[in-house]
Parts: C-alpha cells; sequence; structure tokens
C-alpha cells in the first residue's frame, strides 16, 4: 500500500496549486496540505516538500477555470479566507468538481461544495466592506494613507477596484494584520512592507503626519454622520450589525465611540 | 475655505436632507475617464451606516433649504421657522471630490428647496452637476433631484450629467396633496417624470444603433412616498406605487414612515411612533412585486386593504391560499417555489441547481439556508416526515408566531414581575 502523504507548499495561492497538481499527477493519497512553517508532521505519513511551479499552477487554474469560471471564482476566494484546513478542503472540492460532470459546483447539497460556495462569499463579503470601509487620510507627503485589518486576506481582491476608482490620485492601503501593503503610484500598484512607527488609528489626537486640511475634512465628515441621522429611528442593534465593531477603530466617523 | 461657515452649512443642509431616504449608488456603470477620479459601482457601495441603521452612501444635502412652498410635511417649509443656509456652487463640488477622494462617499446626491422658480432651482443643480463631470473628470454617482415644474429642457439637461434623477410624490394621494401641500399640482410631479422616461426610452433605442451614443441617467429614475402622514391604506400605498412602476419605468419607490416634525392639526401630532413596521410590510410588499413575480392585487384587495403586521405579506398570502400547497420541492418549477414563505430567491436558485444531482431532503434544504420554521408548513421533500397534514390556516398562523421572534414583536404573556 502506498503511504499517505503530507504536502508542504511555500503558502502562496500558485504553490497550493502546484501542490494539487504533483498530487494528481503523481495519484498520491493526500492526507493534507499544509503551509511551509505551520506544517505539522504525521505520525503514519510522509512529508514532499513542493516546490512552486507556474506552467503546473497554471494547468490546475484553467483546468478548474474550464470546468466553470464560477468554480474557480470560489477556490481563489476560499483560499483567501486563510481558514483552518482550507487546503485540504480545496482540494477534495478540486477533485470532485474534476471527477464529476459539468456543474458540479453548484451541487449544494454536497457539503464540500456548499462549505466552499460559503466561505467564498464570506470572502467577497469582506471584499466588499473593505472597498466601503477604507478611510484614506491625505499625509504631507500627497499620498491617500489607510490602514485596514480585514478578517480575510483580501488586498489582491480590491486592488482592482481602487485602481480604477482613484487613478488620478497616490495612494496607499496597508493590511496591519498580515504586514503588507498595495501602493498606487498613479502608473501602477505594486505590494509594499513598511516600518511603521505608528498605526494610524482614527484617534481625535492630530497627528502630525497628517495635513491641517486633513483633520478639517474629517470633522466635517463625522459632523455630517451625525447630522444625517434621524434621532426618532434609531436603532444602535442594525448599526452594529452593518458596521461591526471590530471595524471601527480605522473608521474616523466613529472617532468618539472607542 | 471657511472652515466654521462650510460647517454651519454643512449641518444645516445635511440635517434638512436626511428625510430622503434614497440613498442607493447602484446600477450606474460609469467608467473612470482617462485616468481621471471616479467610476461608479455597478452593485452600489455602502460606506457606512447611520445610527439609525440606514446606509450612507451618498453626501446627501440641500443645496439650500430657502423655499417659496409650504408643503405640511415637510421640515424646510416656508412657514416654519428654522436657521436657512444656502451652499455656493464650488462649495458642493469641493466637499464632494474631497469626500470621494477619501472613500467616505459614492458620489452626492443633490437636493434643494425651490426658491424663486423651479427652473431656477433645477438649472443650480444642474450646474453641480456639469462642473462635477466637466472640471473635475468625476465619473463618481451623482443623484439630482428633479425638481416639480421644472422644463423639460432642463430636465434633459440633467440626465446627461446625473445617474439617476428623481421626483418625490410624498403624498401617494392625490386628495391628501391638496390637503397638505396646496402650492404644488399633482401635474408637477407628473411633467418630470415623464421627460425622463421618454428620454431613457429614446437613448436605449439609439443606444441600440450607435453604441458610442452617451448616457442619460444609467440608473433611471425613483420615487419616495410618505406613508402614515395622510390616512391612506396600504392598498392606496402599493396600487399607486405599481402605477409609478409601470407607468414611469421607475427603478425603486421608496416608502417613508412618517417623522412628525411640526405641529400641525392635517398631521400626526409631535412625539407620535414612526411607523416602522408598516414601512417594512410595504418594502416586502414591494419586493414581492418585483421579484417574487406576485401581482398587487393578489396582496391588497378590497378584501384585504391592509398588510397584516404580525406576520409578513408572503405567509399571508400563502395562508389565503392553501390550495396551492404543499409543494414538492424537487418538482416544482422556479415560479411555485418562489411562493413558498420562507424561500428566498437565493434559496430557490441554489435548490433549482442541486437538486438536479440528488432529491433534497429536510437536511439539505437547512444547510442551504431554507427558513424552514415557516417552510415546513408548505413544502414536501425527500423525506417521510411531513406530518402536518390538515392543518387550518389559523393554526399553523399561530404555530409560525409561537416558535419565531420578530423584532418589533413585544411579548404580551409576559407579566412584569413587581407591578
Amino acid at each position: 500500500m502506498e503511504t499517505a502523504k503530507i504536502l508542504v507548499y511555500d503558502g502562496s495561492f500558485n504553490g497550493f496549486l502546484t501542490a494539487v497538481f504533483v498530487a494528481f499527477e503523481e495519484k498520491l493519497d493526500v492526507v493534507d496540505i499544509q503551509a511551509n512553517g505551520r506544517e505539522q508532521s504525521g505520525l503514519f505519513s510522509d512529508t514532499e516538500i513542493i516546490f512552486t511551479n507556474l506552467p503546473k499552477a497554471k494547468r490546475v487554474w484553467n483546468g478548474v477555470k474550464n470546468r466553470s469560471n464560477n468554480a474557480i471564482t470560489n477556490v481563489y476566494f476560499a483560499f483567501l479566507s486563510e481558514s483552518e484546513g482550507i487546503e485540504l478542503m480545496l482540494y477534495r472540492y478540486i477533485q470532485k468538481l474534476m471527477g464529476a460532470k459539468r456543474g458540479k459546483h453548484s451541487d449544494f447539497s454536497d457539503e464540500t461544495m456548499l462549505r466552499i460556495q460559503q466561505l467564498s462569499r464570506s470572502v467577497g463579503r469582506e471584499k466588499h466592506r473593505m472597498e466601503a470601509f477604507v478611510r484614506f487620510q491625505l499625509t504631507k507627503d500627497k499620498v491617500y494613507f489607510a490602514n485596514i485589518e480585514p478578517d480575510f486576506n483580501v488586498l489582491p481582491l480590491i486592488s482592482k477596484h481602487f485602481r480604477n476608482r482613484y487613478a488620478d490620485q497616490e495612494w496607499l492601503i496597508y493590511d496591519v494584520k498580515r504586514k503588507y501593503g498595495i501602493h498606487y503610484n498613479l502608473n501602477q500598484v505594486e505590494l509594499v512592507s513598511l516600518q511603521l512607527d505608528e498605526v494610524l488609528h482614527n484617534s481625535t489626537r492630530r497627528s502630525d503626519a497628517l495635513t491641517n486640511e486633513e483633520h478639517d475634512y474629517q470633522l466635517l465628515w463625522n459632523d455630517y454622520f451625525k447630522s444625517t441621522n434621524i434621532a426618532s429611528r434609531i436603532n444602535k442593534k442594525l448599526h452594529r450589525q452593518h458596521v461591526p465593531k471590530r471595524y471601527w477603530k480605522y473608521l474616523s466617523e466613529k472617532k468618539e465611540a472607542i | 475655505m471657511d472652515f466654521d461657515r462650510i460647517q454651519e452649512k454643512l449641518n444645516i443642509l445635511a440635517d434638512a436632507a436626511k428625510y430622503d431616504v434614497s440613498c442607493a449608488s447602484s446600477g450606474s456603470d460609469r467608467k473612470n475617464v482617462g485616468k481621471g477620479l471616479g467610476n461608479a459601482s455597478r452593485m452600489g457601495i455602502c460606506h457606512s451606516y447611520a445610527e439609525d441603521g440606514r446606509c450612507i452612501s451618498l453626501l446627501k444635502i440641500l443645496l439650500t433649504n430657502y423655499c417659496i412652498y409650504d408643503c405640511a410635511y415637510c421640515v424646510t417649509r416656508k412657514s416654519n421657522d428654522v436657521k436657512r443656509a444656502a451652499f455656493k456652487i464650488q462649495e458642493v463640488v469641493d466637499l464632494t471630490i474631497n469626500f470621494y477622494r477619501r472613500n467616505f462617499i459614492e458620489g452626492l446626491f443633490l437636493s434643494s428647496g425651490i426658491f424663486k422658480s423651479p427652473d431656477y432651482t433645477m438649472q443650480r443643480l444642474i450646474a453641480v452637476a456639469k462642473k462635477l463631470r466637466e472640471e473635475e473628470n468625476f465619473s463618481g454617482y451623482i443623484h439630482l433631484k428633479s425638481i416639480p415644474g421644472a422644463s423639460d429642457e432642463l430636465m434633459y439637461e440633467a440626465g446627461l450629467y446625473a445617474d439617476r434623477l428623481s421626483v418625490n410624490i410624498e403624498v401617494p394621494t392625490v386628495s391628501g396633496l391638496k390637503l397638505l401641500a396646496p402650492d404644488k399640482k399633482h401635474d408637477d410631479f407628473i411633467q418630470p417624470m415623464r421627460k425622463v422616461k421618454e428620454e431613457l426610452i429614446r437613448y436605449n433605442s439609439e443606444r441600440k444603433v450607435i453604441k458610442s451614443t452617451p448616457k442619460y441617467a444609467p440608473a433611471g429614475q425613483s420615487t419616495q412616498m410618505i406613508v402614515g402622514a395622510t390616512n391612506e391604506t396600504d392598498k392606496d400605498v402599493m396600487y399607486s406605487a405599481t402605477y409609478y412602476y409601470r407607468t414611469f419605468k421607475m427603478k425603486r419607490v421608496y416608502y417613508s414612515g412618517y417623522v412628525p416634525v411640526t405641529h400641525d392639526n392635517r398631521l400626526p401630532s409631535l412625539g407620535t411612533q414612526v411607523p416602522m413596521l408598516r414601512e417594512n410590510r410595504l418594502y416586502q410588499t414591494d419586493w414581492l412585486l418585483r421579484f417574487y413575480g406576485f401581482a398587487v392585487n393578489e396582496i391588497l384587495n378590497d378584501t384585504h386593504p391592509n398588510l397584516d403586521m404580525e406576520i409578513d405579506p408572503k405567509l399571508s398570502w400563502a395562508l389565503r391560499n392553501l390550495h396551492h400547497f404543499p409543494m414538492d420541492v424537487n418538482t416544482a418549477d422556479k415560479r411555485s417555489l418562489l411562493r413558498v414563505p420562507g424561500l428566498g430567491t437565493l434559496s430557490v436558485s441554489k435548490i433549482l441547481s442541486a437538486r438536479k444531482f440528488r432529491r433534497l431532503n429536510w437536511e439539505h434544504l437547512k444547510k442551504i439556508g431554507v427558513s424552514l420554521n415557516r417552510a415546513q408548513y408548505f413544502i414536501t421533500c425527500d423525506s417521510r416526515h411531513w406530518i402536518r397534514k390538515d392543518l387550518s390556516a389559523n393554526k399553523i398562523r399561530g404555530l409560525i408566531l409561537q416558535n419565531s421572534q420578530g423584532k418589533f414583536r413585544q411579548n404580551p404573556n409576559q407579566l412584569a414581575l413587581f407591578n
């Protein structure tokens, strides 16, 4: 009998797809797929290190995509959820997808198919929230800067939206939790990592890094936020449902609430 | 910028604009032009939510709250003693651009009190939109109010710059309008709507021939009705809503529970509760008409002129029409499934794709997200556990109310301990 394998990849999406490729090609009995640095070896299984290989990854991508566009979106989005054991679940998802007739991705009575679809939707929701809740602050060196701390790794997903929208201003969105950001330099978007000495929250204290005009506009926005509220219809529960508390610290309109 | 002055104006004019409930930023697909600023998001984005739970996606302000009219329901009416202010065109442009650059908003919602004449006011609104589009190269969302009584030429021009246009009909019945807004004529509201509809049709047919036809109000038009200010029935409200949807190709009709703002013996007194539950039920009905294939007379008619406040309109329709049920989720067609209480459009489409693979049972349905507490009385599936035969409508209603919670419902059976 063939021994069970644990595949260890470098943590990137392409690395993961390569692992899937290797597993299919060598018909491995995969018990887990783990990111480098987070791996744990099993008692009754061998560990195999996977080296990211773009052509192989591309073939898996195209294979899934040929099955359905929704399926490849689901795979990518669910991967970005970074939830525990996601790699193995995605591997099973791809196995089922390739082993069945077309349209398998919409078999919502199958636990794996439903679960991946739901995860992908959660990541999609987080992406949409970040498109809404990013608050740029204009720094003295004329960069519109924003910190975020999303539940899932959505920076790769929101970059296009912001590039299309703010094509004429330099901006930087930084993920404080994952310690990298995306920077638009009026030509293209690049990945950056920063040494931040201070994380710009929405504190009421005026930061030296920001222009005066910036503070004025934040104040105006705060005022607007308050005056547009209808006091006789107050519904704090609904408010918290729409704007969960974990996002408040980067929202300038919630300054006093914290 | 004179910060203090702007701040004061913003407070006054945002406060006066907040009773307009529309804050949609969806439906437009305007693209960023030549590395300019902004592009519209087709599904719309709510950038924040006020503490009343309403979405904030646009900078919603009045250009001015000076007004020559005296409509009883309106907070900025001529006879009301409130602080008045007016923005300069450039000030609105600056605010919009600077809020937009910081990702606070999707765009601008500009309304106005009517000063001098409807045409003069409309011209000023258009001037703001024109400046944003042409001088600032702004492709974000712009919602302009059509001023009742504005001329056709101006309505044509407005559509060239705005994504959405709207006139608020405010009072659903003509008699109510006479009572509350004696200066305004019903035709003044209708005229701009008709013009916008005609232009929309013209532009759409031209686009079929010439693809580069410029956009005309790509997000269409909408209107708003106040409910609870006069003694209109739900039937009155929904029948006129249907009329506006059909006649003017409205994208949306909004229902706004009347918030008492003044003393006036024609209106509910100050401090009267805002009819939020009723508003909620009206929106549910609106959705049933637009997305679930219901006809308005199935839900509201002479025998049932008002909606049931305890249960939602779909459930209440189903209880009156038990002969359609139970339905087998594994065989029923889409139209019928949409009529089952507890099934929404999303669940229905999931059921339709999932049942191609196997027959569905209660467990599957629950995982898919069907709210079984209502649906279980109206469907059968791949399971022998279907015991609820021959329950009467009243019995089902009782069971559902007993086993569910409603956000507006208070528990009447609970006695206070120390009274």
